[in-house]
Parts: structure tokens; sequence; C-alpha cells
């Protein structure tokens, strides 16, 4: 495969890159349409359909037609990128992902925007963090949660390429641009952040910056933590995750989402059917209470103290 | 114990609970710099008429099984139900300053395990009228004499389970029911006609077996009177299609897209409150 050229844009977020990149596909690519719920302006598309009014379809506040339209956009020969709030998106129509896109196997591409607790105040109702459970329990859709602006331009440009059901989900969040030489997106391919030999931080999304934290406070502590970029949840590099279960003997998984069933439960399936070692699940524990993005990451511990507390967690159950 | 019949005060007494929800929905807006103004202001009229002129209730007992069902189907105007449930006495208005703050029973959206006189959870669009027709085969199949009435936003009703709640009220006549829909014309991004049009409105609900009555959704006396009729009076369901204006008393505010979840800087939250008087 290709080393795609990295184009970091500092300050450039995630939402930018989405739509940014979005258009300057459907330019040359007659093929790409996107499909909306009303959500023209919270999934950044103002520009889109201003420059594309006939390939961008709102059904109205209609999630199970939104994406029953895209798989029909699919067998008429467009590429629909659905962009919809991930809360509405996989939740409200989820029998239509199913059975329309992952089991019939159109090519739609699934974005799910303001994923996570992007919605903090906004309640359980508007936290998307079942997404990756539900998501990945379907199988055949490729599960991408990218890290940063510039691995959201890198995961929109593979999807518009690839032949295939995939789930972007996406960030509201401002994330710092993770800065590494000679960057490459490699779908199913794990991005190693950081080298260490004692524990393996395995985060994706809006997380990873905050393992790369949890990894320097580690180091302090003479705690030599991996830090793995798990950008792709479907499939799953478990090359990556066999290496860290042999080669460091304990895991900690970061993910803005439910602590099981997602990132977390598939890299402890993976080990525990190949290399059993300690793995803590750092998440939210179910329906959360309202608050701000900064005050629920800090009660729930998705920070770089409740990451290097896990660490230590994970590091004192080795041979336990 | 009730409250809230009618008398001949009410059109004074909902005016003055319309007024007092505009201005806390206000205040709660601008000091979290979050919310939902311009469908809290399209629906306050209908809320205020309800718990201060039509509803039965008894904010001692909310689980009071007799008492009439108001079901919040539009859980993104909080600004207008957590005021509304307010002033009907459910809970202390200092509760009011902690909206959407960390772990506050003011969620951003309605939970009825925060907050007494919440009938059902919502926020994601086309929840509660399928619930609020559950609530009413309850009562037919109890003989319970209490009324349901839900209410939707415009822009909700393209949602598909709504029209799935219809066809199931319409078939079991459901007299004991009534929707109003806040018909202001806008939804988030645009207008509804613009986006997925819903005219001709009352000739769909006609067609699903129910009773359409519009009235003006800011006229107390046409509220009063069309959401105020006792059971019995009719055979069918209910659909009243209140035409309101979207961020109705604040004049920068009204019929603009943009206070579908715009928050007022400090110099529109002085105008707004000079306004609201
Ligand atoms: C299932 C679902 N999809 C999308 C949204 C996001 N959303 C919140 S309010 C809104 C617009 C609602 O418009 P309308 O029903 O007309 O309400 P009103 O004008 O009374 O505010 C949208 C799209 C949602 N809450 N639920
Ligand atoms: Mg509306």
């Amino acid at each position: 495969m290709a080393v795609a050229q990295p184009t970091p844009t500092p300050g450039l977020d995630c939402r930018k890159a989405w739509a940014e990149t979005l258009e300057g596909l459907a330019a040359t690519d007659e093929r790409i349409v996107v499909v909306v719920n009303d959500s023209v302006g919270s999934s950044n598309l103002g520009g889109f359909q201003t420059k594309f009014p006939d390939r961008t379809v709102n059904v109205g506040i209609a999630e199970q037609n939104m994406v029953g339209v895209a798989a029909g956009l699919a067998n008429g020969g467009r590429i629909p990128f659905v962009s919809a709030a991930s809360c509405f998106l996989s939740a409200r129509a989820l029998e239509q992902i199913k059975a329309d896109v992952a089991y019939a196997g159109f090519n739609v591409k699934l974005v799910g925007q303001s994923s996570g607790i992007a919605y903090g105040e906004l309640g359980a109702t508007h936290h998307s963090i079942e997404d990756f459970a539900w998501i990945r329990a379907l199988g055949p859709i490729t599960l991408i949660a990218p890290c940063d602006a510039w691995e959201t331009a890198e995961a929109v440009k593979w999807a518009a390429a690839h032949d295939g059901p995939v789930y972007l989900r996406l960030s509201r969040m401002k994330v710092p641009t993770l800065d590494l030489p000679g960057r490459a997106f490699t779908p199913g391919k794990a991005e190693l952040q950081r080298a260490g030999s004692d524990v393996t931080i395995i985060a994706n999304g809006t997380t990873v910056h905050l393992a790369m934290e949890a990894a320097e406070a580690l180091a302090e502590e003479s705690v030599s933590a991996r830090v793995l970029n798990m950008h792709t949840i479907t499939p799953l590099d478990t090359n990556a995750v066999i290496a860290a279960a042999r080669e460091t003997g304990a895991i900690v998984t970061v993910e803005e989402a439910l602590d099981r069933g997602g990132l977390g439960g598939a890299v402890a399936e993976c080990t525990s059917a190949t290399y059993p070692v300690p793995v803590q699940r750092v998440g939210f524990p179910g329906f959360m209470p309202t608050g701000s993005i900064a005050s629920l990451f800090e009660e729930f511990g998705l920070s770089r103290e409740g990451i290097v507390s896990a660490a230590r967690i994970a590091v004192r159950r080795k041979g336990a | 114990m009730t409250h809230a019949l009618k008398t001949d005060n009410s059109d004074a007494l909902i005016r003055d609970k319309a007024l007092w929800m505009r201005q806390q929905a206000m205040k709660m807006v601008y000091a979290k710099q979050l919310g939902h103004l311009g469908g809290d202001f399209s629906a306050i009229d209908v809320l205020a008429t309800l718990y201060f002129g039509v509803l039965r209730y008894d904010p001692a007992r909310p689980d009071w099984a007799e008492r009439d069902r108001f079901v919040m189907s539009k859980g993104h105007a909080t600004g207008a139900l957590y005021t509304a449930l307010c002033a009907a006495g459910y809970f202390p208005q200092d509760w009011l300053d902690t909206y959407m703050e960390h772990h506050s029973k003011l969620n951003g959206h309605p939970n009825r395990q925060y907050l007494p006189g919440v009938e059902t959870n919502t926020g994601p669009l086309g929840h509660g009228f399928p619930v609020a027709v559950g609530i009413a085969i309850a009562g037919q199949i109890n003989g319970a004499d209490y009324r349901t009435y839900v209410l939707t936003g415009d822009g909700e009703q393209q949602e598909g389970s709504n029209w799935e709640a219809a066809m199931t009220a319409g078939h079991r006549k459901l007299k004991n029911l009534t929707l109003i829909v806040d018909r202001n014309r806008l939804q988030q991004g645009a207008r509804t006609e613009v986006t997925n049009g819903l005219d001709p409105l009352d000739e769909k609900y006609r067609a699903f077996g129910w009773d359409v009555v519009e009235v003006d959704g800011h006229d107390y006396a046409q509220l009063l009177d069309t959401l105020g009729a006792p059971l019995g009076t009719r055979d069918k369901p209910l659909c009243v299609i209140a035409n309101t204006v979207k961020g109705k008393g604040v004049s920068f505010m009204e019929d603009q897209a943009k206070w579908h979840h715009g928050v007022p800087n400090a110099e529109q939250f002085a105008q707004a409150m000079k306004e609201l008087v």
C-alpha cells in the first residue's frame, strides 16, 4: 500500500478536516453524495451543500430513512456519506445499519459526528458511548476512530476509495495534532506512538493524546509504557495486540466510550484467546450524568492520572 | 388535591406564568450558554395553558394514578418544561440555577428518574408520542378517566415513529389522547417545508383517523377551549396543530433558524429581558 503523504495542518480541528476533505474529494468524484438528518450545520456541511446542492440529500429528522436511503443510493452507483450525530445514527438506525448496510454489504460510509460525550451537558440520550460496541458487534463494517485532524482527513480519503461499509466515528472535540515523522494511515494497522516495555496503553480517538501524557508521567516513576493508537477497531490489529501482550505483559485500553464491548472489549477478547495478560479498561461505566466534557473526563478517569493509575494496577497484576 | 382546572381567571394566570417561564428560561440559558430557546419560546404558551388551565395533577404526588399526563416529546425544550414543572410546584426554584450543571437533576434533556413530574425520558425526537399512546391505552384498559397530552415539534413529525403511533391511536380510537404539534415551521437547520415538507399536516392526521383542530398557539383562549375539553366529548384522538412562532416574545429571536440553539450574549440578554415584561 502506498504511503500517504502526511500533511498535518496545525490548529485544524477534526470537523473542519472532515468537511474540507470531503468537499475536495467530491469535486473530483461525482459519485460522492451526503445524506443527512437536518444535520447540515452540525456536520459542518454548509460548504458542501452550497457547492453540491444536488448531491446533498437531507431527509429531515428521520435516521432510519436516512440509512435506508443511503443503501439505495449505493445500489444506484453513488458513494453515500451519511453524516449525523453518532448517538442517533448508531442507536436509531441500528437495524438499518445491520440489515441494509452490513448484511446487504452496500458501499455506505456512516459518519458519526460529535461522538462520545461531545454533548456532555445534553445527557445520556445525546452521549454516544455505546456506538463502538454496537457497530463492532455487526462485524463487516470497518470501524475507525481518528485521533486528530490529520488522521480524520486520511480516514475520510481512505473511506471514499474503499469499496465496502465504513463507520467513521468523529469527534467534535479539539485535540492536538500528533506529531510523528513519516506518519502513514493504514486501516487495521495500529500506529506506534511511543515505544515501551512494561505496559502498553492502547487508545483511540480523543484519548490518544491523554495516553501519551500518561506514558510520560509513568516514565517519571520508571514505568516504560508503549502507546498504540488503535484507530481501527474493526478489523482489529491482533498482531499488535498480541505483541503488546507478549512484550509488555500488561495492557490498558482507553476510549471515550463505554468500558465494555468497544476497544477494550476487542483487546480483551483477543488476549484471552491468545496470550492472556492483565487488561485494565478505561472508559465510561454506563448512562452518564449531565456535565461538561472536562468534568466528565475527569470524574471517570479519562485523564493522565486515571490512565496512570490503571497502568499501575495492570503492572501490579502481572503474574498475580 | 387537584390543580389548574380552568377558572374565570385562567387567561390572566396563564399570561403571568408564561411570562415568568420565558424570563426564567432566558436566564438559565444565558447563565449556562447552552439550550434551545427558540423551541422553548414557541411552546411556553402551550405548556403554561396545560399546567395552569387544563391538567389535573398534584405536585406533591407525581405518581398519583389518576393524574392527567403531559409528555414532552420535544425533549430539547427543557427551558419550557423545567420552568413549567417548577411553576407548577414540582420542585423549588433554586433547582433552576443548576440547569445542566455537573450531575444536575436538570439534565439537558428530561429524565424521569431525576425529576418529579417528568412522565418519560425524551431527547431523541420521535419517542414521546408512542409512549403517550401507551399511556392512553393503559387508561383505556384500566377504565381510568385521566387524559393524555403529548407535544411534538413539527420537524419531529418527520420521524416515522410518530406515524406508527398515529396509526395505532387512530385504529384504537384513543379519545383520551391529544397530540399537540408545535407548528413553528422551523427545525434545526432550516424551515420544515424546505427540508422535508409536512403540509398538509391536517389531512394526514384526518386520514389516520384523528380529529384535527388548528389554533393560534399563543392565544390562551383558543388553547383553553381546545385542550380543556373533558373526556367523552370525542370518539377519536385529537390532533391540535398549534401555529406558533419560534422564539416568540423576543423580537430578534422570532422565526429565525439560528435561534434553535443559539445562545444570547450579554447585550442580547439585556435586550431580551427588557422585552420580556
Ligand atoms: C432522533 C433525533 N435526531 C436529531 C436530533 C437533533 N435535533 C434536536 S432538536 C432538532 C430540531 C427539532 O425541530 P422541531 O421538532 O421542529 O422542534 P422545535 O422547532 O420545536 O424546536 C434536531 C434535529 C434529535 N434530538 N433526535
Ligand atoms: Mg419546529
